[in-house]
Parts: structure tokens; C-alpha cells; sequence
């Protein structure tokens, strides 16, 4: 065998494993549709995204607390995690020596690897109580969601801006520099905007995984069916709905959540296209 | 962590259809058919909240008896009382009790499903009114203030199970009628969380079932009768403790042969252990 040939069939072996992959997203995103769709057209898109009741027990399906949570959430977990993730990743990529950069870096990605369960559970155990002892509520609240959501997506957001702030080219520091500026006044005048783009990306992909989470905001969130009003009251999620109730959902109910899994994945799939477009057009 | 409830329940699947498959097998060996005889059918229908342990005890029964074939349906308490006075099922199912015009079937007592509710140790109410109950889960009264027999002041942390639970279907029917439980409602998908929330929270109120009670938590009197096994089975209205249902099976004749035999299972070790198990209590 020629050794051309050789190489065709390995790229074609490596191009049929490429498109596994796109394969499973496929059925995943056909599946969730064909379950969830029926449900949506029933009750009525605006109906089903607007309408305020939940009661699975008599047919009315209406998400719009939840689609509430969710982003209640995410923003509760934006504010504690961006002012954070930022000042350390430029800490990180224009300050920090190599040994404090060695240790830092490594253990800031080291949270991304702790199961959310634990999170849920040190959420559930001192957080819950220190909220309602010390601030107010019951303790199962947006505020306890946020903070503990915050410090989760605190290393996607920092490792990617980081990854960002890395890729301005050395002759912006430089000329800033020459042109008299101190280190930080190049940093905030000429880098950071330099990477704002990416940071804008690190953000929003910070944003996705913060509305994607699942367990440790069902440990802390209380799960009720309001929209939260004020950072003390509890709140249910997106993803909380669908794994509050799947164990004995049946029937038009299963496919609720089915259907609540489909607004799910569209905004998700929204947050990572506008998170692609930006780093796009930063690069060109 | 989705991802694991639902392994467990593939799992769980996996054991019920190799126990279906090993069960089928058996009956197929000669051996086995001569010694049971030949086949005989079993038809059980009616209650929905029976349903999930009448399953259970029949696949462990069947497993254990090859010769007969228990096929379970659903259909609600009322169609289980017709199935067994019309014969359209061997075994009827009920979750309530009989009324007086249905009392010439036989009754068979599979367990209670007993709901009790649930306090913080340290709150010194011991027993509460079924009317408070229903107040509270309504958001009609929202502090302990308004409840007499408590020492605390706090707001009341009210805790729910997730819609579809068998549990909060049985609370909902016995405790709240028409009314419904507030949105506000905090909502667990589990006993043990809702059990783990109260242990911690002054303020707490849950229910949970009286197969899944410990020492952590406190279980209150209501209207005046305490949970436990001799008020379950007391016979006079004012002894009798309120918020619990039978699970029956019902027969128009006296059960006979494979419904004997079943009802026989049920009342040993194995099946009193798999009552167990499922959070209810067993006859005596």
C-alpha cells in the first residue's frame, strides 16, 4: 500500500471520530426537542416561557419563575466572581513572579475539579446557616446560591481571561511603557482593553456554566416556585426543576421537563455562539 | 450528579429485568415447571400509591414462586374496588379506606403510609392541629407566633417534597384537601434532606414518612395523637392517629391459592423488610 493512501485512511478513521462526536450532540439535541416540543406547542410558547404557575398535578406547565431563577442566579454569581476572577488573572498574567504564578494558577483550576456536591454540601451545612442566622431568610436563598455559584465558575473565568491578557502581544506593554506610563497604567490602559474581547468571552462562558450547574444549587436554592424579589428568597433553577423531578415524573410531566431542558439548551447554546462570535472577531 | 441518580435507576432497571429474565429462565427448565405446577396468572389493579410496592413484592415473589405470573396495573383506589367486585382483577388495590356500601370485600392490610410531621428538637411545640397544618403550608400563618404550643418566634422554614412524590401526594390528600401548598413552600426531593434541613433549622417544619423518622428530628402529636403503631391501628375516631392511609388489597372471596400465597409473602421476613424499605409501615 502506498504510503498516500496510508494517510487517507488514517485521516478518514480520525474525520469518522471527529464526527462521533457531532453525532452524540445530534441525537442529544433531536431527542430533547422531540420529547419536549409536544408540550411547548400545547401549552403555547408565550404561555409556557411567561405564564407563572407550575403544577405538574394538574397539567399547567408554565417556567417563567424558573427562567427567572436561573438568571437571578447567574447574575447573583457574576457579581462574585468577575471583580475576582479579573483582578487575578491580571494579577496573574502581568504581576505575579513564576513560583507565585506556579502555585496560584494550578490552585485556583484545583476548584474547578471539586465535585459540585461538595459544594452543595459545605453550601447546605455552613452557608444556609450562617445566612439565616447572621443576614436574614431562611438561608436557602439566591444570596447563598450566588456565593457559592461565584467561587465555582471563578476558574473558568480567570484561566480563560488569563489566557487572553497572555495573548496581547509584548509591543503594547513595551510602547506603553516608553511612552512613560507605570506598570499598572500600562496594564489598565493598554492591555486590559487589548483583551477585552476575550475577557468579554471568559465572562460570558462563566455565565453559561454558571446557569448550567445543577446540584449544589438544588442543595441551597429551596427549589420554590416564586420569582425571587429579593436576595433572601429561595428560588428554583432551570436545571433544579428538571432534577427535582424527574424520579417520579410521568407522562405529560416528563415531558414538562423534557421541554424545560429545551429553553435550557437554547440559552445555553445563545451564551456559548455569542461567547464564539467575540473571540472570533477578536482574533481577526 | 443528575447523571448519578439516573445510573442508579438504570441500575435498578437492569436488576428488575435480570430478575425478569433469570425469573422467565427458571420457569422455562422442566424442572422447575413440574415442581410449581403449571402456570397460574395473578391480575392486581387499582391504586396508584400502591402500585410501586405491590410491583416490588410481586417481582421478589415471583421470583421466588416461578409457576405464578402477578401482573400489576394501575387505575386508581376506586377502579381497584370495581376491578375486585366485578373480578376484572383477581386483587384490587386501594389507598383509602373502604367505605361502608364496599365493606363485603375481604381486606387485606398490605402497610400504612403513615405521614408525620416534622420539628426541630429543640422547638417546644409537641403537638399541633390539623387546621395549623393546612394554615402553614398554605402561607395563611408564617411565623411560629401564630402557633400555639411553640416557643419560637421565628419565621417558619416550611418544607415540601417535590410534585409527584408519593409522599406529598399522600400529604396533599390527608392534610391540605382543596388547598394548596404555597410556591413559596421550600421543595426537597428527598425525605433525608428534608429530615437533614429540619435537624438544623430552629424553625423548621416538614413531613416525612414514619418509616423514615429518627432520633435527630421531632415528630409531633397532631390533634392531639401521637404517631406511632397504636394509633395507627386504634379503631375509635378520637385514639386514631389522622394522617395516615391503608394500603389494601382487596378480594370479593375469601383469598384462596396464588392470592393467598402472595398475601402470605407479604406478611414474611422478605416482604415485611421490602415494606420497610420503601418508607412504609407494616401490618401487624
Amino acid at each position: 500500500m502506498k504510503i498516500a493512501d496510508k494517510e487517507r485512511i488514517i485521516s478518514n478513521i480520525l474525520l469518522l471520530t471527529a464526527l462521533s462526536s457531532i453525532g452524540a450532540l445530534a441525537l442529544i439535541t433531536v431527542f430533547i426537542f422531540v420529547e419536549g416540543l409536544p408540550v411547548i406547542l400545547k401549552t403555547g410558547i408565550f404561555d409556557f416561557i411567561f405564564g407563572m404557575k407550575w403544577k405538574p398535578a394538574k397539567g399547567i406547565f408554565s417556567i417563567f419563575p424558573m427562567i427567572a431563577g436561573s438568571f437571578a442566579v447567574m447574575a447573583g454569581a457574576m457579581m462574585v466572581s468577575v471583580p475576582f476572577a479579573l483582578c487575578c488573572s491580571i494579577y496573574l498574567a502581568e504581576f505575579a513572579g513564576d513560583t507565585a504564578r506556579k502555585f496560584i494558577k494550578p490552585a485556583i483550576e484545583l476548584l474547578a475539579g471539586i465535585p459540585s456536591v461538595v459544594y452543595g454540601f459545605i453550601g447546605v451545612t455552613v452557608l444556609v446557616p450562617f445566612v439565616k442566622n447572621y443576614i436574614g431568610g431562611n438561608g436557602f436563598s439566591v444570596l447563598s446560591c450566588s456565593l457559592v455559584l461565584g467561587v465555582m465558575v471563578l476558574p473558568t473565568i480567570t484561566s480563560i481571561s488569563f489566557d487572553a491578557l497572555r495573548a496581547v502581544p509584548a509591543s503594547y506593554r513595551e510602547g506603553a511603557l516608553a511612552l512613560g506610563a507605570t506598570r499598572w497604567q500600562a496594564v489598565k490602559m493598554a492591555v486590559v482593553p487589548a483583551a477585552g474581547s476575550g475577557i468579554i468571552a471568559a465572562v460570558i462562558l462563566g455565565m453559561g456554566r454558571a446557569i448550567g450547574e445543577t446540584m449544589a444549587v438544588i442543595m441551597i436554592a429551596g427549589n420554590s416556585l416564586i420569582i425571587p424579589l429579593s436576595p433572601l428568597d429561595p428560588v428554583r433553577t432551570l436545571t433544579s426543576n428538571i432534577a427535582l423531578e424527574m424520579g417520579y415524573a410521568s407522562g405529560a410531566h416528563r415531558q414538562a421537563l423534557f421541554a424545560t431542558g429545551v429553553v435550557l439548551f437554547i440559552i445555553i447554546m445563545g451564551l456559548n455562539v455569542l461567547a464564539t462570535r467575540i473571540i472570533n472577531r477578536a482574533v481577526k | 450528579m443528575n447523571c448519578m441518580t439516573s445510573n442508579t435507576k438504570i441500575k435498578k432497571h437492569l436488576i428488575n429485568s435480570i430478575i425478569a429474565v433469570s425469573a422467565v429462565l427458571l420457569f422455562m427448565t422442566p424442572g422447575a415447571a413440574h415442581a410449581s405446577g403449571e402456570s397460574r396468572k395473578l391480575m392486581i389493579a387499582g391504586s396508584t400509591s400502591v402500585q410501586p410496592i405491590a410491583e416490588k413484592l410481586a417481582e421478589h415473589f415471583m421470583h421466588k414462586h416461578p409457576g405464578i405470573k402477578i401482573e400489576v396495573q394501575g387505575g386508581g383506589s376506586s377502579a381497584g374496588v370495581q376491578a375486585a367486585y366485578s373480578g376484572a382483577a383477581d386483587i384490587g388495590m386501594s389507598s383509602r379506606e373502604l367505605k361502608p356500601e364496599e365493606k363485603q370485600l375481604k381486606e387485606f392490610v398490605v402497610a400504612y403510609d403513615a405521614i408525620v410531621l416534622i420539628v426541630h428538637r429543640d422547638n417546644a411545640i409537641e403537638n399541633i392541629s390539623r387546621e395549623d397544618i393546612k394554615k402553614i403550608f398554605a402561607f395563611d400563618i408564617t411565623s411560629w407566633n401564630g402557633v400555639s404550643g411553640s416557643n419560637n418566634k421565628g419565621v417558619i422554614t416550611v418544607l415540601t417534597r417535590e410534585d409527584g412524590s408519593g409522599t406529598r401526594g399522600a400529604f396533599e390528600e390527608l392534610i391540605m384537601g382543596t388547598a394548596e401548598i404555597a410556591a413559596r413552600a421550600l421543595v426537597q426531593d428527598s425525605t433525608g434532606s428534608i429530615r437533614e434541613i429540619v435537624s438544623n433549622d430552629i424553625d423548621g417544619l416538614g413531613y416525612i414518612s414514619f418509616g423514615s423518622l429518627n432520633e435527630r428530628v421531632k415528630a409531633l402529636a397532631v390533634d392531639g395523637v401521637k404517631p406511632e403503631m397504636k394509633t395507627f391501628q386504634a379503631k375509635d375516631d378520637g385514639s386514631k392517629y389522622k394522617v395516615i392511609r391503608p394500603f389494601l388489597l382487596l378480594t370479593r372471596e375469601e383469598p384462596a391459592g396464588a392470592a393467598k400465597e402472595f398475601m402470605n409473602f407479604i406478611r414474611s421476613t422478605e416482604g415485611v423488610e421490602l415494606i420497610k424499605k420503601e418508607g412504609l409501615v407494616p401490618a401487624l
